[in-house]
């Protein structure tokens, strides 16, 4: 299976080179064979990679340690789910992953795109299928996943015991769904400019496209934050490391184009604006895996390195050249329809939101390159850490915090000075009562205060929007509220679903600012002795530790630690922290016996987490002093983490109410108007 | 007086390691068997599954003073994790223990916060802070972002202004009235101007 999973990538290679030929020529020439042969390439191209991706799981599920990857990162006792996970466990394995998914997408691009726009659809075919061959190549000849080894080890070295997570299993798959649908509206990009048709009919076909590439970034950053977060065992989720800064930085670029794309949809401005964002949305998904890939800035996320990322930059420099090129020949047709009226319109504070978005993207690239940059022209490698961080990027993103308030409140066009007064009254009082509130109970510092009077301001500027949306279809339909609240949705997913995605947004925020009064204490407790650690809510946390007990399982030793919790003088149950020893087995017996077990990998920690509505009770087993049950703990109290984990959910709900397919009001299904305008002026007509 | 104490449990931590061999040595030159001196905790069935042994935790672990100068200063086992987050996260990483004790030892020798940092920085360069010093090049790392968007925002209102006012003139200097004889919120030219995307759509 593993050969025919190698002669299917060679496969793939020749057919992609084909579908970049034919997409390009065909749809330059318009000769339809060659059209229809693009379309079907992308097909072919799936069904080969499809087929070489099945040869590379049946080698890792049926343990064969002859192929180098499943002997590097697969172990015979390794859980089922984990074998599964372990397809993009490594470097080799997770190109081919991101070539599968690339290929998958490209077909359905093909599939599912309307043929009112069948002139773009050859270009894109070229365009995914030369992102393809790029990859297809690199794997070929700098990361060959079949690549065998001269002898057969008789148990692999298992998958690292910190991809060993639930969370490991999901989070890299949504992450590079992220990273690779980008690639469609890239190719539609460079479809519409191939073309000249560079009205706003590309951004129509690629509308669905880019909320689901934000939506999947944003679950997979998520589900990046909530690993660190209980596996790294820190007892934080974000610490600016240059790989969790490689998955933000496209994410930044693509809500900028989620936001900008609007106003060339209903005034026909920034047009280069936006073929900028999408290429370098585009180029910045490459980027990130060029981070991962290379080792040239150190991570602890960095799992898997080699000499593929010089692969990534020379195909980074060649795409920068040939859409550079597109873009300057094109520049002429991408003039802008009409202009800005005021600067107290939606598209100025759009257009900020863009400027603070792009210029956060900027500054975090420019902080994890500066070490580099550093080194280059003085010689000498700084480390840019999270103080370089929070000091340059929350200025920023509490700028665009207050934006995601005050781009609601203001109307498309030109608002006036009264209804601006009328509109941010009520956001504005319910943003000083916050920061007073904030005062009274003692949160004592700036901009933990400033964040949340700001998020207090944007709540309440959402609420006033349901309500006068709803209050309009009540009075004019005599809907109940309830109906009215669905109905209004329903007829406007889009305003209201990103209403919904802002309030999920806010409330990250509301979690980040839990960070500042996160409590740390370690202990080294015997069996009966107690520690107390006060809460930043003023609780009373009393620790007891119980004792360590040790135990086998499947591919692992266990030592686990076990306190017991009360919360101010009650009794609040047992937690358990556990350091892992894993095994791998010298011989291909199960169980396996003792004198066959060969330590793979450091002894890894399992922390200790309970999830609570205001605080996280984090509970980390160092290890024991001298060999007895003497336990050494760190005890960490980290307010409002639970809320991060739930604004995550809000946002994916906002996405997924945008996405929502369905008829709608006709004017919004031909994306000239707005649902809350609408609702507004058939009010004033039928009044 | 808290950090003397601190010191004296910080130093019994540290020797108690070497108290087994000590006491080893001093026994076996009394012509005595081996006293141990062991944690009262019962032994661990197999203590190789619970990682590196551990010190017992001091005052000084928790010390704020100390933590603060840690999370200044980065781990030089390479992890790029500060001291602190190392030493309490990495518990492979025998480099943070041993950084740590340095440190509280220079603490304890009456140096400033500052003097600890600039040791750490003359002993293994520039790269050992978290972020980088605020002078010469490094300024560059600062003030680039911040001032990129600041002078490109100054560009975007100086040219959003001059567009506005080439409209204005264009337009025969009309720009719209702001008379807020509004319906629900709306200006008299939003309204006209929805009525007459509404009924191009027929609505």
């Amino acid at each position: 299976m593993t050969t025919l999973g190698q002669l299917a990538l060679w496969m793939a290679l020749l057919i992609s080179a084909w579908g970049t030929f034919v997409g390009f020529y065909g749809g330059m020439t318009r000769r339809q064979e060659l059209i229809d042969s693009a379309r079907r390439s992308t097909y072919a191209l799936a069904g080969v990679i499809i087929v070489s991706s099945v040869g590379l799981l049946t080698a890792i599920l049926k343990h064969d340690f002859n192929v180098a990857y499943v002997a590097s990162y697969t172990s015979r006792d390794l859980p089922t789910i984990y074998l599964l996970s372990s397809f993009y466990g490594g470097q080799s394995g997770s190109m081919l992953f991101w070539i599968l998914v690339l290929v998958i997408f490209g077909a359905l691009a093909q599939l599912l795109t309307s043929r009112k726009y069948d002139q773009l659809l050859p270009f894109v075919a070229g365009t995914t299928s030369a992102v393809a061959l790029f990859f297809i190549a690199t794997t070929l000849f700098a990361a060959n996943p079949f690549e065998r080894l001269p002898f057969t080890p008789a148990d692999g070295q298992g998958l690292n015991p910190q991809l060993q997570n639930p969370g490991m299993v999901v989070h890299p798959p949504l992450l590079y769904l992220g990273y690779i649908s980008i690639t469609i509206p890239f190719a539609f990009a460079v479809a519409a400019l191939m073309t000249k048709k560079l009205d706003t009919g590309w951004l129509h076909a690629i509308r669905k496209w880019t909320i689901v590439s934000w939506l999947f970034l944003s679950i997979g950053i998520t589900l990046g934050m909530w690993w660190a977060y209980v596996e790294l065992g820190w007892g934080g989720y974000w610490a600016w490391d240059p790989v969790e800064n490689a998955s933000f930085l496209p994410w930044l670029t693509m809500t900028a184009f989620l936001h900008s794309v609007m106003i060339q949809e209903k005034r026909g401005m920034l047009k280069k604006w936006n073929m900028v964002l999408i290429t370098l949305s585009f180029f910045l998904s490459i980027f990130g895996t060029f981070i991962t890939r290379s080792g040239i800035i150190s991570s602890v996320h960095s799992f898997a390195q080699s000499s593929v990322g010089y692969y990534f930059l020379g195909g980074l420099v060649f795409m920068v050249v040939a859409m550079g090129y597109l873009l300057y020949t094109r520049l002429d047709m991408l003039e802008t329809d009409s202009h800005l009226e005021s600067m107290a319109s939606r598209e100025a504070s759009f257009l900020f939101n863009n400027l603070l978005l792009v210029g956060m993207a900027f500054s975090v690239l420019w902080g994890t390159m500066f070490p580099m940059i550093s080194e280059l022209f003085r010689g000498t490698q700084v480390t840019v850490g999270p103080p370089f961080f929070n000091q340059v990027n929350i200025p920023i993103g509490l700028g665009l915090l207050a934006l995601t308030g005050i781009g609601p409140l203001i109307a498309w066009r030109k608002a006036s000075l009264s209804h601006l007064r009328r509109q941010f009254a009520f956001p504005v009082i319910g943003g000083a009562i916050a920061a007073a509130v904030a005062v009274a109970v003692g949160m004592g510092q700036f901009y933990p205060i400033l964040t949340v009077s700001l998020a207090a301001f944007v709540v309440v500027t959402i609420t006033h929007e349901f309500i006068r949306g709803m209050g309009a279809r009540h009075r004019l339909h005599g809907e109940s509220y309830p109906l009215a609240l669905a109905r209004l949705v329903g007829r406007n997913r889009r305003r209201y679903g990103g209403y919904v995605v802002h309030l999920g947004i806010v409330i990250y925020f509301v979690a980040f600012v839990g960070s500042a009064y996160k409590v740390d204490r370690e202990a080294s407790l015997t069996p009966g002795e107690q520690v107390q650690v006060e809460s930043p809510f003023g609780h009373t946390y009393t620790f007891t530790h119980i004792g360590v007990s040790q135990y086998d399982e499947l591919n692992r030793l266990v030592s686990a630690a076990s306190v017991e919790i009360s919360k101010d003088g009650e009794p609040a149950g047992i937690m358990k922290s556990e350091k892992r020893q894993h095994f791998t087995c010298a011989a291909p017996v199960r169980p396996c016996p003792r004198d066959m077990r060969q330590k793979s990998f450091e002894p890894s920690t399992e922390a200790g987490i309970r999830s609570e509505l205001l605080e996280d009770i984090y509970i980390v087993y160092a290890g024991s002093v001298e060999g007895t049950e003497e336990a050494v703990y760190r005890f960490t109290l980290h307010p409002m983490v639970w809320w991060l984990w739930f604004g995550g959910f809000v946002l994916v709900a906002g996405g997924v109410i945008t996405l929502w397919p369905g008829t709608t009001v006709r004017a919004v299904a031909q994306g000239d108007t707005q649902g809350g305008y609408a609702a507004q002026l058939l009010e004033s007509e039928h009044a | 007086m808290r950090r003397r104490e601190a010191l004296k449990q910080f130093g019994l931590a540290v020797l108690a390691p070497l108290a087994p061999v000590a006491g080893r040595l001093t026994a076996q030159e009394q012509g005595e068997e081996p006293a141990e001196q062991e944690s009262s905790a019962p032994e661990l069935y197999d203590p190789f599954r619970a990682g590196r042994p551990r010190d017992r935790i001091t005052d000084y672990e928790n010390d704020p003073f100390i933590i603060g100068i840690e999370s200044r200063l980065t781990c030089v086992c390479g992890c790029t994790l500060d001291i602190y987050t190392c030493r309490t996260t990495d518990f492979t990483c025998g480099v943070s223990p041993e950084l740590h004790r340095q440190i509280a030892g220079m603490v304890e020798n009456g140096m400033t916060a500052q003097e600890v940092v600039d040791a750490f920085v003359a002993e293994h360069g520039e790269g050992v802070l978290m972020a980088p010093k605020k002078e010469g090049f490094n300024l560059l790392g600062y003030f680039v972002p911040g001032a990129a968007v600041l002078s490109v925002g100054a560009m975007l209102i100086w040219w959003l202004t001059r567009r506005r006012e080439a409209v204005a003139i264009a337009t025969d200097g009309s720009v719209s009235s702001n008379a807020s004889t509004d319906l629900d919120g709306l200006s008299n030219d939003e309204q006209d101007r929805l009525k007459a995307e509404f009924e191009k759509l027929g609505l």
